[in-house]
């Protein structure tokens, strides 16, 4: 047992964090929310340049080799500076997903363009009447000589505003809720028959609605087998949850910081606040949230290789676990700061904004511990 | 990072549950599954059976007679033990005073204490808190007075856990009153049986169960030899055993124990013609205590790895008090909801290891509710969870 960060994962905390601590301060990330894209493409460029963009991919396919602690450390720095660039979309759902399903040639392109920073991806995967189930996709493709035409809607496409190209979930057997028959295919943004409603997200992201009406798409399109998507989406997704935890750590860690800060500086009857024990209790409060989550999110990201259902627990419980302590850290911040965490103009407002809407991506806490109710008997020995 | 085992652990991990399963007697792990009373003897039966391994004294060092093991050893001990329904060991006399007496004793003191607690001669209890004296612990009154070779001692401690039964007492006393109030203590051993002027009185608390007592001291002649560390330092002592390394605080063992227990019972309890474990509402919080239960196991598995790595648990130990009593509470409450109507019938009888039925709801019920108002004490014993968060405030929050 050990939990210390190997020589590599130090280098990548490192990494990270020198790059947000550097470049990514408030002020810079407000001229970056401020601009079109909603993302600053230089910045982009150096994560190309600093090898961020391989962290989960092979190191044949020019990647780190990162697994589950990887990503860990990387989201975590993201985390602690709100990053908002398309990480997530581009690299570790879309990317991986290709990873895992495409043939040599496709990798070959896609994974090196991720890598080297030149195509920005986002996966359409939910859909409207769906929530939080990938099972549930009416988005349909049908053959069509050698190709596939895909039509159908996709909610809230995490920077699907924005990317130059689309893995797309699409039904090619079955219904709504079945696992089987589904097929994941790239398309490109700007294909014929895509229609996207790009918008803000409240925690500082982008996303959009897509429509696809009679999308044509070759047959080198498709990823993996037709209709035997499911077990590497989810794999996928599962990542996506991780990098998510992550995230939230690192961003609970700095609420909590600044929240700390705040309580022992700010005055009133004559004291700093952080001496009314009234405050300390509730300060202490957020700082145990913060470290069940913290354990929960090494425990998710050290269990990839974990039998399925163990894993689908673990990622489960961690992700149902930033939802409950999220809340609670982001809410006592506010209330912390009191008039100050209502202001756009304090930085913590912004953190919890997004440690609470964090909640909302890919499945809540009522959600996941829906899955969690459903593994209940799995036995779960951590060690 | 690695959250699993190492072969080495996990062979080790092996030895004791190869020990617990030859070794630990049958009719006292039932006794602590069903949550049946302990008797003294139970107790003693157990902790005999460990010294004869060698493995009673976790905490101490390998010359007296401890097991030496690191923090992962320990905590992979414990959580054994805990899963095989071996009992709790008696803190008080071996991870409590023991640990005093090795760095504060004399050399007298630790060859005749130390052996005895191995053997489980003495059966130890501790003389800290007062009525006047609870979370304000240096507040305490008991008064000793130099008298020659003797302290006479005068005062009243209380919530004496399992005082009936012990022959010994180590007691904080106020030796100097005129000192600031944590420069006047001292710490002192105080034999129950051969001195003259102690009455115990039994404390019955609100499941009716006697476990805490209270202790007078009248004129009571102690021996100047049964001064541990100096005069007036006695504070030194007990901050020392208030934060002596605690790697089973959290009680992660006993709730897995436990929560597996629950959902056993929970699969065999009907609800319209359903088990209840697919209540909806009951299954959302047995997912929700799931949940934290693994976030607890984590953050203590951190703790341990620290403490393994040489570092001190400071705060660590609060957290993890802190969360792992609320969570042993909440498990306690879900197994009074578990119950149903049966958790009403008060019946202590029913608690007796060697009652034979019939009971009169379920055998799980017969003390959940008695067991759930026990639990409220965790969170108020051994530095009350309010405490605690001043302690991690002033600590790691320089608050």
């Amino acid at each position: 047992m050990d939990f210390k960060l190997n020589d590599e994962q130090r280098m990548l905390e490192e990494t990270v964090g020198r790059l947000v601590r550097d470049t990514y301060t408030f002020d810079a990330r407000n001229k970056i929310l401020e601009s079109e894209q909603g993302f600053s493409a230089d910045m982009w460029n150096q994560f190309a340049e600093l090898g961020l963009l391989g962290v989960p991919f092979s190191e044949e396919a020019g990647g780190f080799n990162g697994g589950g602690p990887e990503l860990m450390v990387v989201a975590e720095g993201f985390g602690r500076g709100l990053v908002v660039e398309p990480y997530l979309a581009t690299v570790v759902l879309s990317g991986t997903l290709i990873d895992k399903l495409g043939n040599d040639a496709q990798k070959e392109q896609w994974v090196a363009a991720i890598i080297g920073g030149e195509t920005r991806f986002a996966l359409a995967a939910y859909e409207p009447q769906g929530r939080y189930d990938h099972t549930v996709v009416d988005t349909s493709a049908k053959k069509d000589g050698d190709g596939y035409v895909l039509s159908g809607e996709k909610a809230v496409v995490l920077h699907g505003d924005s990317a130059d190209q689309l893995v797309v979930i699409a039904r090619t057997a079955g219904s709504a809720g079945d696992r089987d028959g589904l097929s994941a295919f790239i398309v490109p943004a700007d294909a014929d028959g895509v229609t996207r409603k790009g918008y803000a997200t409240i925690d500082g992201l982008r996303a959009a609605e897509i429509t696809l009406s009679n999308v044509k798409v070759g047959g080198d399109a498709l990823l993996g087998e037709e209709g035997k998507a499911i077990d590497a989406l989810e794999a996928t997704l599962d990542l996506g949850l991780i990098t998510l935890c992550a995230e939230a750590a690192g961003a609970m860690e700095v609420a909590c910081d600044q929240t700390l800060d705040y309580i022992k500086e700010r005055q009133q009857f004559g004291v700093p606040i952080g001496k009314f024990q009234a405050l300390q209790h509730r300060m202490v409060e957020m700082r145990m949230e913060l470290e069940k989550v913290r354990s929960i999110t090494m425990l998710a990201a050290c269990s990839l290789d974990a039998p399925a259902d163990l894993r689908k627990k673990r990622i489960s419980a961690a992700k149902a676990q930033v939802g409950k302590s999220g809340r609670k850290v982001a809410e006592e911040a506010i209330q912390l700061f009191g008039g100050m965490g209502m202001m756009e103009e304090t930085p913590v407002s912004h953190y919890a904004k997004r440690i609470v809407m964090i909640d909302h991506w890919f499945g809540d806490r009522e959600y996941h511990l829906g899955i969690l109710e459903t593994l209940i008997d799995v036995d779960d020995h951590a060690a | 990072m690695d959250i699993n085992y190492t072969p080495e652990e996990r062979a080790f991990r092996d030895e004791v549950r190869g020990f617990l399963n030859d070794k630990l007697p049958a009719d006292i792990s039932r006794k602590v599954k069903e949550h049946k009373r302990l008797g003294k003897e139970d107790t003693i039966r157990w902790q005999k059976i460990l010294n004869e391994q060698g493995w009673l004294a976790l905490h101490w060092p390998k010359e007296h007679g401890g097991t030496g093991w690191s923090p992962i050893q320990k905590h992979i001990f414990e959580e054994e033990c805990a899963e095989a329904g071996a009992p709790t060991v008696l803190p008080f006399g071996v991870n409590m005073v023991a640990p005093v007496i090795i760095k504060f004793g004399t050399q007298e003191q630790k060859d005749h204490y130390l052996p005895r607690i191995l053997r489980s001669d003495d059966w130890w209890c501790q003389g800290y808190s007062e009525p006047g004296a609870g979370s304000d612990l240096a507040g305490l009154k008991t008064r000793a007075v130099r008298d020659g070779d003797h302290y006479i001692v005068n005062g009243q401690k209380t919530w004496t856990t399992l005082g009936q039964h012990a022959n010994m007492i180590f007691c904080l006393v106020r030796t100097d009153p005129d000192a600031k109030k944590q420069e006047g203590i001292s710490f002192l051993l105080i034999d129950m049986e051969k001195s003259e002027g102690i009455t115990v009185r039994p404390l019955i608390t609100l499941d009716g169960e006697h476990e805490v007592n209270e202790v007078f001291f009248d004129d009571v002649k102690v021996p100047v030899e049964n001064l541990v560390g100096e005069e007036n330092k006695g504070w030194t002592c007990a901050k020392y055993l208030l934060t002596f390394e605690r790697t089973g605080i959290a009680g992660v063992g006993s709730s897995k124990a436990a929560l597996a227990h629950l959902k056993q019972v929970a699969r065999e309890q009907q609800v319209n013609g359903k088990p209840l474990i697919e209540e909806p509402h009951f299954r959302a919080r047995l997912a929700d205590v799931e949940m934290e239960l693994m976030s607890l196991e984590m953050t203590n598995l951190r703790t341990v790895a620290a403490a393994e790595a040489g570092g001190v648990p400071g705060a660590e130990s609060s957290f993890l008090k802190i969360m792992g009593t609320e969570l042993r509470q909440e498990i306690t409450d879900l197994f009074r909801r578990a119950a149903g109507p049966h958790a009403l019938p008060f019946l202590p009888e029913e608690l007796e290891g060697d009652f034979e039925g019939p009971y009169v709801g379920p055998e799980f019920a017969a003390s959940v509710a008695s067991r759930y108002f026990n639990f409220r004490k965790l969170s108020i014993f051994g530095g009350s969870n309010e405490i605690q968060k001043n302690i991690i405030s002033k600590m790691i929050l320089g608050l």
